[in-house]
């Protein structure tokens, strides 16, 4: 299966588009590209770690060791989705590495975190960056004198905390929290 | 509670102990500090009203005062990870530590594996291996939710495991928590004596000998295995430690555990057991207001 994706079994990224050998299969560079241009993840972030295709456009970010190409049932987690005309990050990755991106955060107050986590969508005129996929982020775990108000529409960053992926069109911020992760939280 | 009589000769204060194990057991968490520090986890949950203790032996280990700790802004974050206070003893006994390769081959649902990450900062490799595919689902949503990138996640018996889908040989450490009668969970699960018998007991212990000869395989001379259960049974565990005493190359460490047990056992039921079997750890319910376990480390030998 040189020329196809065989969605049973792990294959490591290739370096660049030069080095592809599956057709449609991205490269380790456009990724790392992708969080930095989207999101402003610094590149070397993703130094110590490889990514992986499993199932098509399903992209795996992983730290340890291992031959490619692999029959596993997962390494590391689940990062991106690529083969289709936007790419969309999990929210598991934008947990993990979401506190590196300094470009497409949103930063929620308490009462819109919580309806964002319950996988709500909800209006939201006043951001100003771009349209698309975006972090959704919020301050949690600052101690009380850094704790941010609880109502008003955005808060500062301090201590911010990404929750998950949303999509932002039309003055509407729509939660891509999966259903199994969605949750009913005290605001 | 009656399978747990024939205990009566080698527990202290068996009826403490009977108390015990007929209380229910609070709400434990594990602070997984691959994704937040100790102290931000606590101002998170102090910022929810909840109210907390930290375990003294281990500052990651808080008993949380709510009925439902999942529900909560820390466990959305995955900054904690609901583990019973017992059973998040075995990953630090293991004592993994960052770049190293380590097994965990009966893994699921994920605790002790993504705990085993945690310590070693998330860098290395943790292969988490389960033979049960439909509990490999859960270990997979928790992997991933506690934000765990070293972990491979296999499918297979340990007790036939095989390295070739790897690029090494062998493994540094390896945690055996091996499939029991789980009579030390009767607080949390009162069904768990249910099916207790004898039969049960020899059964499983035939499959603790494969898997923890396996483990001692897999592992490097020099190298760590830690051996677990969550029951009370001699023949499930100083049994199945002198059982790789026998037949593959180890010997018994010690180790310090700032939690209060017993020592593990030299003889029951007319068998002896090595001496170095003292060096184990039975953790009873009425020692530390916690499930039951047992703890041998082990370490392989030329």
């Amino acid at each position: 299966m040189a020329d196809g994706n065989d969605g049973q079994r792990f294959d490591r990224l290739p370096a660049t588009p030069a080095e592809r050998t599956v057709e449609g299969r991205v490269s380790r560079e456009e990724v790392v590209d992708y969080f930095d241009d989207r999101f402003g993840v610094p590149p070397e972030t993703f130094d110590d770690y490889t990514f992986w295709e499993k199932g098509a456009g399903k992209i795996w970010i992983y730290g340890g060791e291992a031959p490619t190409p692999l029959e596993i049932e997962a390494i590391g987690m689940t990062c991106l989705r690529t083969r289709q005309e936007h790419w969309k990050p999990t929210t598991d990755f934008v947990q993990r590495f979401g506190g590196h991106a300094t470009e497409c955060v949103i930063d929620l107050d308490r009462e819109r975190a919580r309806r964002f986590a319950a996988g709500e969508d909800q209006e939201l005129e006043r951001w100003d960056g771009d349209w698309g996929y975006l972090i959704a982020a919020h301050e949690v775990g600052v101690g009380p004198e850094g704790r941010p108000v609880r109502d008003g529409e955005a808060v500062e960053r301090g201590e911010s905390e990404a929750i998950g992926v949303g999509l932002y069109v039309h003055g509407e911020l729509r939660s891509m929290v999966p259903k199994g992760r969605q949750r009913d939280l005290e605001s | 509670m009656e399978p747990l009589e024939r205990y009566r000769p080698i527990i202290d204060d068996f009826d403490a102990f009977l108390a015990a194990c007929e209380r229910p057991l609070g709400n434990a968490v594990r602070v997984n500090t691959i994704k937040a520090t100790v102290e931000r986890t606590l101002a998170a949950l102090d910022e929810a009203g909840l109210d907390y203790e930290q375990a003294d032996w281990n500052p990651r280990v808080i008993d949380l005062e709510t009925d439902s700790p999942g529900s909560t802004w820390t466990a959305f974050h995955g900054f904690t990870h609901g583990q019973e206070e017992v059973s998040a003893v075995p990953p630090v006994v293991l004592d993994p530590e960052p770049g190293e390769r380590v097994w965990d081959c009966c893994a699921a649902p994920g605790g002790k594996a993504t705990q085993i990450a945690a310590l070693m900062d998330d860098r290395g490799t943790v292969v988490a291996n389960d033979n049960n595919l439909g509990r490999i689902s859960a270990l997979r949503f928790n992997a991933e939710r506690l934000g765990a990138t070293s972990l491979a996640v296999t499918n297979a018996d340990a007790r036939n495991y095989s390295l070739e889908r790897f690029d090494f040989d062998e493994f540094d450490r390896a945690l055996v928590d091996a499939p029991c009668s789980c009579e030390g969970t009767i607080r949390k699960n009162p069904d768990a004596l249910d099916n207790w018998s004898e039969g049960h007991i020899s059964s499983v212990a035939g499959v603790q000998k494969g898997i923890i000869r396996r483990s001692i395989q897999a592992t490097r001379e020099g190298g760590t295995v830690v051996y677990s259960t969550c029951t009370f049974a001699p023949e499930e565990n100083e049994a199945i430690v002198q059982h790789a005493l026998d037949t593959e190359s180890c010997r018994v460490v010690d180790f310090d555990l700032d939690l209060e047990h017993s020592p593990g056992l030299t003889e029951w039921d007319g068998d002896e057991f090595d001496s170095s079997l003292e060096n184990a750890a039975r953790i009873y319910p009425h020692h530390n207001d916690t499930g039951g376990f047992f703890v041998a480390k082990l370490e392989v030998t030329a």
